[in-house]
């Protein structure tokens, strides 16, 4: 019993081993997102084809749509592009929101990678809106947003292939079923 | 020529890193512009691993700041501000974990070590003190009085009778 007390710092030990070794595998960038099952906030933003035009919350429901966050001088939503293409071409409705760039730099970047996108938003710099409201703090970050306008699903980071064949696609689809 | 070069690069360096810094916000007055200060130093930079947005020039950092003046130019309070940017960019947004069922670990786990620490700290004092105890009062039993008696006799004794050959 005596000699049973004498481990009890190596149990304490191993308790904490394993906790930081778990705490080395997990990514410090990932934050838990507020806005899954809330609504898509409110606002209004010109387009970045029709800058005449401005669009409002009201005009993206009633169907189930992917936003995507992006900005010409974004290095990782070059990497992520053609899977938004892929998205595009599967069908998924693609709202783009272009993130603190310039009309002349976003029309140049969708030339060169192509335009997946059913319309594009402007937030240029110094703008608080809509990215702003969704917590957005870089770029790309994409949101599935439902028929009545509550975010379903929320992604801080780069679209890969096995992300959107195995998370955004099936989401997407459970969610058009509903 | 080199060392001038670079010198002057460096120069320009910290110039343009002093530059991005300043930001002017043209407070109401100087309560106003503590509480922004404070609050500053309050919020986290979701963007970056641990800096305030005061500390941090990201870009969302700098959109933080000029909506937090915003907000305390509307009147809102301190707790407003911090809900406002929680609702946003989630708890990691400030230092201070909330209370609830998740975080409880986080909060009780040091008071109750320390706790725990004191009890055994207590424990060990106790039992020490206990055994101490029992040892003297071996030495205070009648018979250990008894020899202690003589002993004393027979060196009182030898202290009188110096010549007594040993």
């Amino acid at each position: 019993m005596r000699r049973l007390v004498l481990f009890i710092p190596l149990a304490i030990f191993l308790v904490l081993a394993v906790f930081f070794m778990r705490g080395l595998s997990l990514n410090p960038m990932e934050r838990a997102s507020t806005m899954i099952g809330q609504p898509l906030p409110e606002f209004s933003l010109k387009r970045l084809d029709a800058p005449h035009q401005v669009v409002t919350r009201d005009d993206l429901l009633g169907q189930v749509f992917l936003l995507n966050v992006w900005g010409s001088w974004c290095p990782s939503c070059y990497d992520e592009h053609e899977y938004i293409v892929a998205a595009a071409k599967a069908g998924v409705p693609v709202i783009g929101l272009n993130y603190k760039d310039t009309p002349e730099k976003a029309h140049e970047y969708l030339r060169k990678m192509g335009n997946p996108y059913q319309m594009n938003l402007q937030e240029p710099e110094g703008m608080r809106a809509l990215a702003f409201d969704l917590g957005v703090y870089g770029a790309p970050e994409t949101f599935l947003v439902d028929r009545e306008g509550t975010i379903r699903y929320h992604l801080t980071g780069v679209v890969t292939e096995t992300l959107l064949n195995e998370t955004l696609l099936p989401e997407v689809r459970r969610w058009q079923k509903h | 020529m080199a060392k001038t070069l670079m010198g002057l690069c460096m120069g320009l360096l910290i110039v343009s890193m002093a530059h991005a810094a300043i930001e002017v916000f043209p407070f109401a007055d100087d309560q106003q512009r503590d509480r922004f200060q404070h609050l500053t130093e309050l919020l986290r930079c979701p963007k970056c691993q641990n800096q305030t947005i005061g500390g941090s020039n990201s870009p969302i950092a700098q959109d933080m700041r000029e909506q937090l003046f915003t907000l305390l130019q509307q009147g809102h309070s301190d707790q407003e501000v911090i809900d406002y940017m929680k609702a946003r960019f989630g708890d990691y947004v400030v230092y201070q974990p909330p209370m609830r069922k998740d975080t409880w670990v986080l909060w009780w786990l040091p008071p109750l070590a320390l706790l725990a620490g004191a009890i055994i700290i207590l424990g060990l004092v106790w039992h020490k003190r206990r055994q101490s105890n029992a040892a003297a009062e071996v030495t205070s039993s009648p018979h250990e009085a008894q020899r202690a008696a003589r002993l004393q006799q027979v060196l009182d004794r030898y202290a009188d009778d110096k010549d007594i050959p040993s």
